[in-house]
């Protein structure tokens, strides 16, 4: 027994030692082609967005490719989950590295991307996140973002509402355990002591408590609001319609870019949504040729409509192609020298893609460009003027 | 000393500590050398965190005999305090050890304090009692964190239950834990040899629990109730010594792996009961009470999931599928007959092959 036990832990140890040389010897040979990696969630609660972004860079990158490459090289693509998790986030990133990834693209969640971010600086490694729109994910120089930042989007539709006129009370239900959604909620209380409605009642949910809302929802409608600013994903706001449906409570529904694809969930009613109005850079339904081609080889590659993370992670894989091919970076330039280069062109840049035309960024890493605000009419996303 | 060696249990400690350095002298080799992928390195600091959370679980389940789910949540309270702790203090110490280190001993005490105050009422229930209640007590630690946000500026700590904004802050303070978003900003401090001394001196603070008379005291009343009490044991005391020495080591761990991260949040699935089973599932894989088991139990668990990137999609599921063959294979009665019986053979092949020689 003891003899087998002893032999057991030796055999342990030694796959263990074994275990840790697999996958090594990736000394740093000079690369011939663009490796990009992305990371995001495709597995868990959070795999809807992680697969659309994970869709959105494969379409991009395949359409590049075809045409040829950026400035005749290819690009190698590589997407690994983080199951929504910090660490295993951090584990996706290092795992890419082994891979020889040298421009990144991700994290796909806010909280994942502050994690990733801390790596990326120490590496030096070009980041670019599609849809991580907390300020803190582009704290540091290397960081860009294709999204909105979350404190614009509150300004902004607290000034939306305030300009059109649209509620003198206006209630607020927000996901407390979302970097996203507290993001826009603060910047919104704070805009809306400037405008010229009242905020009559704030009520929050997290992550474990986001089925039943007629607490948050009787709690608006006792405060007497016209209009239920809801800076949340498409998932919940579908509930909080249906359950307002339920409990006849019919004011205006305003969201951000987070309602968008709230046509599309499963067992939600659209004719419920009749009327929500949303700031979003990107509708799956507009009537320009670039979108329209997108959506249509998108539906036919995965069979779904592309929601806005596909359309952020399409346009910044288009971003890197421009970022690369104004900087002059080739892959031999290394992780370093590729992230110097870009980040010095970053700023120069503008692209017109799916989530806005002329999109330009600052140095701090954020973009510049405009929301559009729509308003849902027939089961139908329309332009509201 | 030559009576020390020759006591089963010291020889068994020795060879456990043993696997436990000479684990990191080839790892440190193989990093020196360049060998060691970045995955594998990035991976170095939550293997350290689990082995450690699978050791002071072993003591509460192994050695006390009494089923807690409530593991992750003593973890939490030391990620917390200790990343607190040094981002307040990061510009007054300056010495990132001795912050470190501080830290570190700060999340062990408030997790074996928050140990003792719900071991109180807790360990008077016994089996799967204590384990409800014990889940219940994890879920309260992370949604009571989850609300919590705490602030800093030149007037001093700043808290609230409601949002940022309440924390009514001068313009430059700065937000530390903001609510069910967590901590960020701590600094990152912990490193694979760090992890290695706090798995030894956890190691060693269990094992010399166990192997003392307090230890056998603990035992005897895994072993049986009613006769320990009737010899005199304090069943109380003994209960709760090993149920919040336990959750004390949880806090150090927890504290330890919070500063590996740049922001750390409690979400359901690293400080929920998705983790504390996972914990458990180290220890019972392991073996209940066989502290070299769940180390080797937390590092191959940690390691398997990454190793298998390679096939995308299925990894979770395939990751499943090897933890039922690994349970199975360790302790269904079948295969343990089987065991028993290639070792015999093999065994006896071996006899006979020393027969042969001589």
């Amino acid at each position: 027994m003891k003899t087998m036990k002893k032999v057991m832990s030796l055999v342990l140890v030694s796959v263990l030692t074994l275990s840790m040389m697999v996958g090594c010897g990736n000394t740093e040979t000079a690369a011939t082609t663009w490796k990009i990696g992305g990371i995001g969630p495709v597995t868990g609660d959070a795999s809807v967005y992680g697969q659309a972004v994970k869709n959105g860079m494969e379409l991009a990158i395949n359409e590049i490719n075809e045409a040829g490459g950026i400035s005749g090289v290819q690009i190698e693509y590589n997407f690994q989950d983080d199951e929504c998790d910090n660490e295993k986030s951090v584990n996706a990133y290092n795992a890419l590295k082994d891979w020889g990834m040298n421009i990144l693209v991700g994290s796909v969640t806010s909280g994942c991307c502050i994690a990733v971010t801390a790596e990326t600086a120490k590496d030096n490694m070009f980041q670019l996140t599609p849809s991580g729109s907390s300020v803190d994910c582009i704290i540091n120089d290397n960081v860009f973002q294709v999204c909105f930042t979350d404190p614009n989007q509150g300004i902004g539709a607290a000034q939306y509402i305030g300009a059109n006129g649209l509620a003198t009370k206006v209630a607020v239900i927000y996901n407390s355990s979302d970097v996203y959604s507290t993001g826009i909620y603060e910047k919104f209380n704070a805009e809306a002591a400037n405008q010229d409605f009242e905020i009559v009642s704030t009520s929050a949910f997290t992550n474990d408590s986001k089925s039943d809302f007629t607490v948050q929802l009787q709690q608006a409608k006792d405060a007497g609001a016209e209009l239920v600013f809801l800076p949340i994903y498409a998932q919940e706001a579908s509930l909080i319609l249906t359950q307002a449906a339920a409990m006849d409570f019919a004011p205006t529904f305003f969201g951000c870019d987070g309602l968008d694809g709230i046509l599309a969930i499963e067992n939600f009613d659209p004719s419920l949504a009749e009327g929500v109005i949303l700031l979003t850079p990107f509708v799956a339904d507009a009537e320009d040729e670039m979108t329209q081609n997108f959506v249509s080889k998108y539906v036919e590659s995965y069979g779904e409509t592309p929601n806005q993370f596909a359309a952020d992670a399409y346009d910044a894989v288009y971003t890197i192609k421009a970022a690369i091919e104004a900087s002059g970076a080739t892959p031999a330039d290394g992780i370093s020298g590729i992230c110097d280069k870009m980040t010095g062109a970053m700023t120069t840049i503008s692209v017109d893609g799916l989530t806005g035309t002329g999109m330009t960024w600052a140095a701090t890493g954020e973009v510049a460009k405009e929301p559009k605000a729509m308003v849902i009419v027939n089961g139908e996303y329309t332009n509201l003027q | 000393m030559k009576r020390l060696l020759q006591s089963k249990e010291t020889k068994k400690t020795l060879i456990t500590f043993g696997i436990v350095i000479i684990t990191y002298i080839i790892v440190e080799i193989l990093m020196l050398c360049g060998l060691l992928s970045n995955q594998l390195q990035g991976l170095l600091v939550p293997i350290c965190y689990y082995v450690m959370l699978a050791i002071s679980l072993n003591l509460t389940v192994g050695i006390l005999g009494e089923l807690s789910l409530g593991h992750a949540g003593f973890a939490c309270v030391g990620v917390f305090t200790g990343t607190v702790f040094s981002i307040c203090m990061q510009n007054v110490i300056a010495a990132s050890w001795i912050r470190f280190a501080l830290a570190i001993i700060l999340g062990a005490l408030f997790a074996g304090i928050v140990g003792i105050l719900i071991g109180l009422p807790v360990l008077r229930l016994k089996g799967d009692y204590l384990a409800i209640v014990t889940l219940a007590f994890c879920e309260i630690i992370k949604n009571v964190i989850n609300v919590i946000y705490l602030g800093k500026d030149s007037q001093g700590l700043h808290i609230s239950t409601t949002d940022t904004t309440a924390l009514g802050m001068e313009p430059e303070g700065v937000v530390i834990i903001k609510g069910a978003q967590g901590v960020t900003g701590m600094p990152q401090d912990a490193n694979f040899t760090i992890g290695i001394l706090l798995i030894l001196i956890t190691l060693f603070i269990v094992l010399n629990l166990v192997h003392s008379r307090d230890g056998r005291a603990i035992m005897a009343i895994r072993d049986n109730l009613i006769a320990a009490e009737s010899v005199g044991i304090n069943i109380t005391k003994y209960k709760l010594m090993a149920f919040s020495i336990s959750a004390a080591l949880a806090g150090a761990a927890g504290a330890y792996y919070g500063h590996n991260f740049n922001n750390i949040k409690a979400a359901t699935n690293n400080f929920g009961y998705n983790m504390s089973i996972m914990v458990l599932v180290f220890v019972v894989l392991g073996g209940i009470g066989n502290m070299r088991g769940s180390i080797i139990a937390a590092v191959l668990l940690t390691l398997l999931p990454e190793m298998l990137r390679g096939i995308s999609e299925y990894r979770l599921l395939i990751y499943s599928i090897v933890l039922i063959g690994m349970m199975l294979f360790n302790w269904s009665p079948k295969a343990q007959a089987w065991k028993e019986k290639m070792k015999v053979r093999i065994l006896g092949k071996l006899k006979k092959n020393q027969k042969e020689v001589q």
